[in-house]
């Protein structure tokens, strides 16, 4: 259980095995939301890495200390405390990116990857795995998050981190960056795994 | 008068919560199986919404503006010990529901769209009147964007769909069309 390998393995996971988004589907309420372009994704992404890591971390150092009845609502208002630390922070360093982004920084919160994660690993496990489960996941988040956010941004607006990549001509497709765009987009994210799976149990069959 | 419409209105099928602005996802995913349970589902978080949104209103009346770096901590306490209510009492008068709703029922803790629901509240500076109003606009909302999406999947569970379809890439696609749909809602304000 305490080999090296055991600790890169629980990182790993999170990247792809078990990726919070595609293969979980969890968090999706700000993984559609500020996905419309690649920047913001990636700023949700790290603040949602920097959230979860320090309450994984908090939540396993705490495990033994913390009653069990009132289990979630003391990883609620641990999670609460690294939300107001990341939304003050956001807000000092890029106003503008505080604007952008708007209330879903304040909305890690009900983050459900967050919350699963203290549940299912953090309050079970010792620090140093906590803290590795807590990156992969993390980093397999902020990936899916700037996959969609990077599409979107392509086919709404024809940029890439706001650089125009088509020439004049191109007519953007609005309705990528709109709203229907995130669901439509996730849809087929999440159709092409599928066609990957069955395409692997197809040739193992 | 027309402002209170207006608020009601635009909670409601304009900026739709669930549709528009994607919140309270995972019940909308996870408990649209059903009609009558995504309804009863719909109800619980609109007395949730309501409730939080009176103690919203009374915290940043008399407690944010001495602890302003309280708001999110109180927020979220607040919807934590509505829910914890609203779970004991359904448990009590119908356990059915109950366990139909499952683990989705404490789960309206992290829906997303109460938590969003007090925050806007705040940042717009809602009378109590309006704050009640909006949250009934968008506990609404988020009632006929789940009874709607319940509906389809109802259908779609008759209907033969390619396997590799099947499950949550075919429920993103029918919530992008329903999104879809509401976006033309928008026109009813242009003018």
């Amino acid at each position: 259980m305490s080999s090296q390998k055991n600790l890169s393995e629980e990182f790993l996971k999170g990247i792809w095995k078990e990726n919070p988004v595609f293969i979980q589907v969890l968090g999706m309420c700000p993984m559609l939301a500020v996905t419309n372009t690649a920047v913001n994704a990636i700023a949700m992404g790290v603040a949602t890495a920097f959230v979860l890591i320090g309450s994984s971390f908090l939540v396993s150092l705490l495990r033994k200390v913390i009653a069990k009845p009132v289990r979630i609502s003391t990883y609620i208002v641990i999670i609460a405390t690294f939300v107001t630390v990341a939304d003050y922070s956001i807000e000092a360093f890029s106003p503008a990116l505080h604007r952008e982004l708007g209330a879903f920084i304040a909305l890690i919160v009900v983050n459900c990857l967050i919350l699963g994660r203290q549940e299912a690993y953090a309050s079970k496990n010792t620090i140093r795995y906590s803290l590795a489960d807590a990156a992969g996941m993390s980093v397999g988040f902020a990936f899916a998050l700037f996959c969609l956010g990077a599409t979107r941004e392509i086919l709404g607006f024809g940029t890439f981190f706001g650089s125009p990549l088509f020439g004049e001509h191109f007519e953007p497709w609005v309705i990528m960056a709109l709203p229907p765009g995130g669901f439509l987009m996730l849809g087929f994210v999440l159709l092409f795994f599928n066609w990957i799976e069955q395409r692997k149990k197809g040739v193992t069959a | 008068m027309s402002d209170l419409a207006w608020i009601f209105i635009s909670a409601l099928l304009v900026n739709n919560f669930t549709l528009y602005y994607f919140l309270g996802l995972c019940p909308f995913f996870g408990v649209s199986s059903k009609v009558s349970v995504a309804v009863r589902l719909g109800l619980a978080t609109i007395f949730v919404m309501i409730i939080t949104s009176l103690a919203a209103t009374f915290l940043t009346t008399f407690i944010l503006p001495h602890a302003p770096y309280l708001k999110l901590i109180s927020f979220i306490i607040v919807i934590a010990s509505t829910v914890q209510f609203v779970e004991m009492v359904i448990k009590k008068l119908s356990p059915t529901l109950f366990r139909a709703m499952g683990i989705f029922l404490p789960l309206i803790t992290t829906n997303c769209a109460i938590l969003f629901l007090a925050l806007t509240q705040t940042s717009k500076d809602y009378t109590l009147v309006q704050g009640l109003v909006f949250a009934l606009g968008a506990g609404g909302g988020f009632t006929i964007a789940l009874a709607l999406m319940a509906g389809l999947r109802e259908e779609g569970e008759l209907s033969k769909v390619p396997n590799m379809v099947k499950g949550t890439a075919l429920n993103m696609i029918i919530a992008g069309l329903l999104s879809l749909a509401f976006m033309g809602f928008a026109g009813l304000f242009s003018s």
